[in-house]
């Protein structure tokens, strides 16, 4: 291959990964617009009773927040391994801190009738 | 280089197009995921503070006589604009595209960010007005440390872009700025994540 | 605060009633006259040591020197130097303050004579230098030291975030020095719980002195985590796999893990506390749904790791002393490593054992208990490694070694009272006794102290070239160990017996005998601190017969001393290529070391910067502000602050170049040194022979 030819090729291939690249933002963009008028939507017109609307409050922020790290942040499984284990292992310690507060702070308030 | 060893850090990066940068790139953006980790271990703490005040009104006001769910709305919105058109950016700057493209797509981010701040300011004034100050119960004292700490957060990311424009206008698209500009691209986009919980977790359920 | 007040008060509420000896000049009773001039003895030795630090600058013209290769300096090693100067000058000051207790307990049947609130104040600055000055600098500054050099690097991953994370915690030292001299510091021990530590509790300025000097330690140590973490995922030195790095290396990266994730439950809880102090917030206040159990809950998610950012990187140090002096590799490496980072994790998991009486369910009390014992495992597998590796090598006595034996035996039994008090039916039972403050400080003392000691006899020819004195070194390290164990295992028993931890006084006689042995133990670890000032005096004194030019006095194993002491300031003239790991006694065996590499590359390093210095100064400023309300300096300094971190954003050029021909003629010049040099036997290696060039035929023999 001449020299010009391979810049030819590298350049589709950029252009290529661009426009994959412009989809993946896209995407985000939709999906995340579709989770929040939803979720929105739901509390707006309270259509779900009450400790079901809390669950789906969270599923769909769950959802979303997988989104924003696939399409924007384009955190995928295919990353070097250690980074993400930072991803997963902060996921676990931010689980057990929050968990544990909660667990601690509710049994105490249930214990001491705080409010 | 074949595509994946693109992949050497998570998330955003600049590829095989900035040989110089890309390597510098590795270390800071990876040291700058382990500052965004150690931030979301101070959000989520927050979280669970407010979760556990949430019912700590002292007889004051509570949620459903302060948050108003449109301007929440808009705000999200404003936000999820504010990351797609900094994507935009990333990409204008990954592929080599015109200064003016990317400086284009910051000033809309910037923008979009100081409407947020703005109505966010709004809604913190409305809500002193109808008697939801943070002296008046631990609730408020909660909800103002959670939301007003990301709108701090949210503030500093548009200080920074403006510095980094003035480095664009300055030096050009040079090393450090690309690497300023990556840097702040996942700051921004965390930022739009912790929103996520904060109108999920204050206002929704909230009002709910 | 409107600008009127401003002008009519431009020093806030700093007045002459803010120097320590003017309650004593108004009030002169003999409790006054005494508590006034032990604080303010205590004031005048702080400003008069400033004083005869300046001069003595000034008289040698130093300051340049100072700022030019000191205090701008982004060197890795420089930078852990003055982290450990910093830790010594406040182990020295927490020190005194903890002989003053055991003074004051041991005359304190009926009174003692100290007044109650100067007792808290002595108790909360102890704990607090302790931890954050002393322990934390010591380790922080070991670390910067050693990993770069154990992992083949030039420097850390962000050298400058390194300069600013030694200046914050060195503005937040400061500042706890300040306060002795103006003000008081905070009476409500070194956890400050509210609602105590609310204003309306606790109205002046020692609360506020306590929040902002941790919260500059705290923001410093965070970035220190982050730094260090990413320098060992990132520079390692080709072949250096992760599980061929150096156990201290391993532990360097546990604890920057640790404080990454451990910091923000920190900042968050003094930051909340402060916004009740400072903005009438309600979080932890009494009534208007403020519930000081967050505070509690916050401070020991961060306090609990916190432990263990103290503790292993000792054990890190422990591994290499025990390998070093034993002549043998580390025994279960794999175990080794394992275990440290289970301890790691499982170190999240337990921090509600600080305070099962707080009255939450019993069942969150059996899972946190059974989390806190299993720690034991981990560490029991460690215990055994070191004694394993001791097992048939070649154990040579120095000082190091004497720290880490003592450490084995009472770090043990510090261990199992642990074990005891996480079992939270015995913790109910003597909770908030002395029991506690001597199962701590017997975990603390041996553990960490002794630790961050080993390292620094250990590391210490590596930094100056030359050896520190043994016999000196023995004798002080026989002090620590006997001395601790006069001043606290009668605690054990007094905790038994009921003596509550932080009482200024108490009524029953039974108590003094066990008081006075406390006591006298103190002394003798006064003895022992003496002891280490008089042996870097002789051992300065006498540097010429201790030179170890070569740079490897001790038979070492890891990379760091394959280069010369002190090391060239971009540490390996080319990086290593590791395939082994022992790396440096792999090389001495297969004769490797000491070679010349074919070519020499230029060298680029990091410029010196003004950055942690003015971030420093300003984190200094703006906290004296804010504790003093001198509103104008705390927003004239946050604003320096952020100009200093713009300004930095437009900087460029910030690299210089080492000519390969430089790096030539440097180590061509030390490699001549290393072949004129005699290789000693480990029976020489306490002997002026030593040079710091070891004999391998001994070598093979023990290995």
């Amino acid at each position: 291959m001449t020299e010009q030819a391979q810049a030819a090729s590298g350049s589709k291939e950029r252009a290529r990964e661009e426009r994959r690249e412009f989809r993946s933002y896209a995407w985000g963009l939709g999906l995340a617009l579709g989770l929040t008028l939803a979720v929105f939507a739901v509390v707006h017109w309270h259509a779900l009773a009450l400790p079901w609307v809390y669950y789906l409050i969270g599923v769909l922020a769950l959802v979303q927040i997988i989104v924003h790290f696939r399409c924007f942040l384009h955190i995928g499984f295919r990353q070097q391994r250690e980074d993400l284990h930072l991803i997963l292992f902060s996921a676990l310690l931010l689980v057990i801190m929050v968990a544990g507060t909660l667990w601690i702070m509710a049994s105490l308030a249930h214990r001491m009738v705080l409010p | 280089m074949s595509g994946h060893e693109n992949f050497e850090y998570p998330g955003l990066n600049l590829g095989s197009a900035h040989p110089d940068t890309h390597d510098a790139a590795k270390t800071t953006v990876f040291g700058f995921w382990v500052f965004l980790m150690s931030d979301a271990i101070l959000f989520g703490l927050v979280f669970s503070t407010y979760v556990a005040s949430v019912h700590a009104t002292a007889g004051g006001p509570g949620p459903r006589d302060l948050y108003d769910i449109r301007s929440a709305f808009v705000e999200t919105l404003l936000l999820l604009a504010s990351s797609f058109t900094f994507g935009m950016a990333s990409l204008a700057m990954k592929y080599k595209h015109s200064t003016a493209r990317l400086v284009g797509w910051l000033l809309a981010t910037l923008l979009l960010g100081a409407c947020f701040l703005g109505l966010e300011t709004h809604d913190f004034l409305s809500m002193i007005a109808k008697g939801g100050t943070p002296e008046r119960s631990g609730f408020l004292s909660a909800f103002f440390d959670l939301v007003p700490l990301h709108g701090l957060h949210v503030t500093g990311g548009c200080i920074w872009l403006v510095c980094l424009l003035g480095q664009l206008a300055r030096y050009g698209l040079d090393s450090r700025t690309k690497l300023g500009i990556l840097r702040l691209a996942l700051f921004w986009h965390f930022l739009d994540i912790v929103w996520i919980a904060i109108f999920s977790v204050v206002y929704l359920a909230g009002l709910a | 605060m409107s600008a009127w007040a401003i002008v009519q008060h431009p020093l806030g509420r700093l007045s002459m009633h803010s120097l320590p000896f003017y309650d004593m000049l108004q009030n002169p009773t003999t409790k006054h006259l005494v508590n006034g001039s032990i604080a303010g003895f205590a004031a005048s030795l702080v400003v008069l040591g400033a004083i005869v630090v300046v001069g003595l600058i000034t008289r040698y013209r130093g300051w340049r020197t100072l700022w030019c290769d000191w205090l701008t300096s982004t060197d890795h090693k420089k930078i852990g130097i003055m982290y450990v100067v910093i830790a010594f000058v406040m182990l020295a000051r927490a020190l005194i303050e903890a002989m003053l207790m055991r003074a004051q307990q041991a005359w304190g049947l009926g009174g003692g004579f100290l007044s109650p609130d100067h007792f808290a104040q002595l108790f909360s600055t102890h704990g607090t230098i302790m931890i954050f000055f002393m322990a934390m600098p010591f380790l922080t500054g070991l670390i910067n030291f050693v990993m770069p050099l154990q992992i083949g690097a030039r420097d850390v991953s962000v050298p400058v975030l390194n300069s600013v994370s030694l200046m914050l915690t060195a503005a937040g030292a400061m500042l706890v020095m300040v306060s002795l001299v103006l003000g008081e510091f905070s009476t409500g021990g070194w956890f400050g719980y509210p609602p105590y530590t609310e204003i309306a509790y606790n109205p002046g300025v020692g609360p506020d002195y306590w929040i902002w000097s941790l919260s500059l330690a705290g923001l410093g140590s965070t970035l220190t985590g982050i730094n260090f973490a990413v320098t060992i995922y990132k520079e390692r030195a080709p072949g250096m796999k992760l599980m061929r790095m150096p156990l201290f290396t391993w532990a360097a990266l546990c604890i920057s893990i640790l404080m990454i994730f451990a910091m923000p439950p920190l900042t968050l809880a003094t930051a909340q506390l402060a916004l009740d102090r400072y903005l009438g917030f309600h979080y932890f206040t009494n009534g208007f749904g403020g519930n000081m159990m967050h505070f509690v809950n916050l401070f020991w998610l961060f306090g609990h790791p916190e432990v263990y950012i103290l503790i292993i990187p000792a054990f890190g140090v422990y591994s290499e002393v025990f390998s070093t002096y034993s002549g043998k590799a580390l025994y279960g490496y794999r175990s080794m490593v394992l275990a440290i980072m289970s301890i790691a994790i499982l170190s999240f998991t337990v921090w509600l054992h600080h305070f099962f009486t707080m009255g939450q369910d019993a069942d969150i009390n059996a899972v946190f208990g059974i989390a806190s014992m299993l720690i034991g495992i981990p560490t029991g597998v460690k215990i055994y490694n070191w004694m394993w590796t001791m097992f048939r090598g070649r154990v040579r006595i120095t000082t190091p070694m004497v720290y880490a034996l003592g450490f084995i035996v009472l770090f043990v039994l510090g261990g199992m009272s642990g074990i005891l008090l996480a079992n939270p039916s015995i913790d109910y039972q003597v909770h908030n006794t002395v029991f506690l403050v001597a199962h701590f400080h017997n975990v603390a003392v041996p553990g960490v102290l002794f630790g961050m000691l080993a390292g620094y006899h250990f590391w210490f020819p590596k930094a100056f070239g030359f050896r520190l004195d043994e016999r000196w070194g023995i004798f002080s390290a026989l002090c620590w160990t006997l001395g601790f164990m006069l001043a606290f295992f009668p605690l054990y028993a007094l905790g038994i017996m009921g003596l509550p931890r932080r009482s200024a006084a108490y009524a029953q006689p039974a108590y003094v005998p066990l008081e006075m042995v406390a006591f006298a133990g103190a002394l003798l670890i006064g003895v022992a601190l003496a002891a280490l000032v008089v042996q870097l005096w002789v051992s300065v004194r006498h540097r010429g017969e201790n030179r170890v030019p070569a740079g490897d006095p001790w038979d070492g194993r890891s990379l760091e001393w394959s280069v010369s002491a002190p090391p060239p300031e971009y540490n390996f003239p080319c990086l290593p290529v590791v395939n082994d790991r022992d790396a440096f006694t792999a090389a001495k065996e297969y004769g490797t070391a000491y070679r010349e590499p074919g070519e020499y590359a230029d060298i680029v390093l990091p410029r010196n910067s003004a950055t942690g210095p003015l971030l420093g100064a300003s984190g200094f400023g703006i906290a004296f502000g804010l504790v003093w309300h001198i509103w104008w300096l705390a927003i004239l300094c946050a604003l320096l602050a952020a100009a200093a971190m713009v300004v930095r954003g437009f900087a460029r050029g910030l690299t210089r170049t080492i000519p390969a021909a430089e790096v030539r003629r440097q180590h061509q010049g030390w490699l001549a040194v290393v072949r004129a040099s005699v290789p000693v036997t480990r029976a020489d290696e306490r002997a002026p022979a030593n040079q710091g060039l070891a004999n391998p035929a001994v070598l093979r023999e023990t290995s």
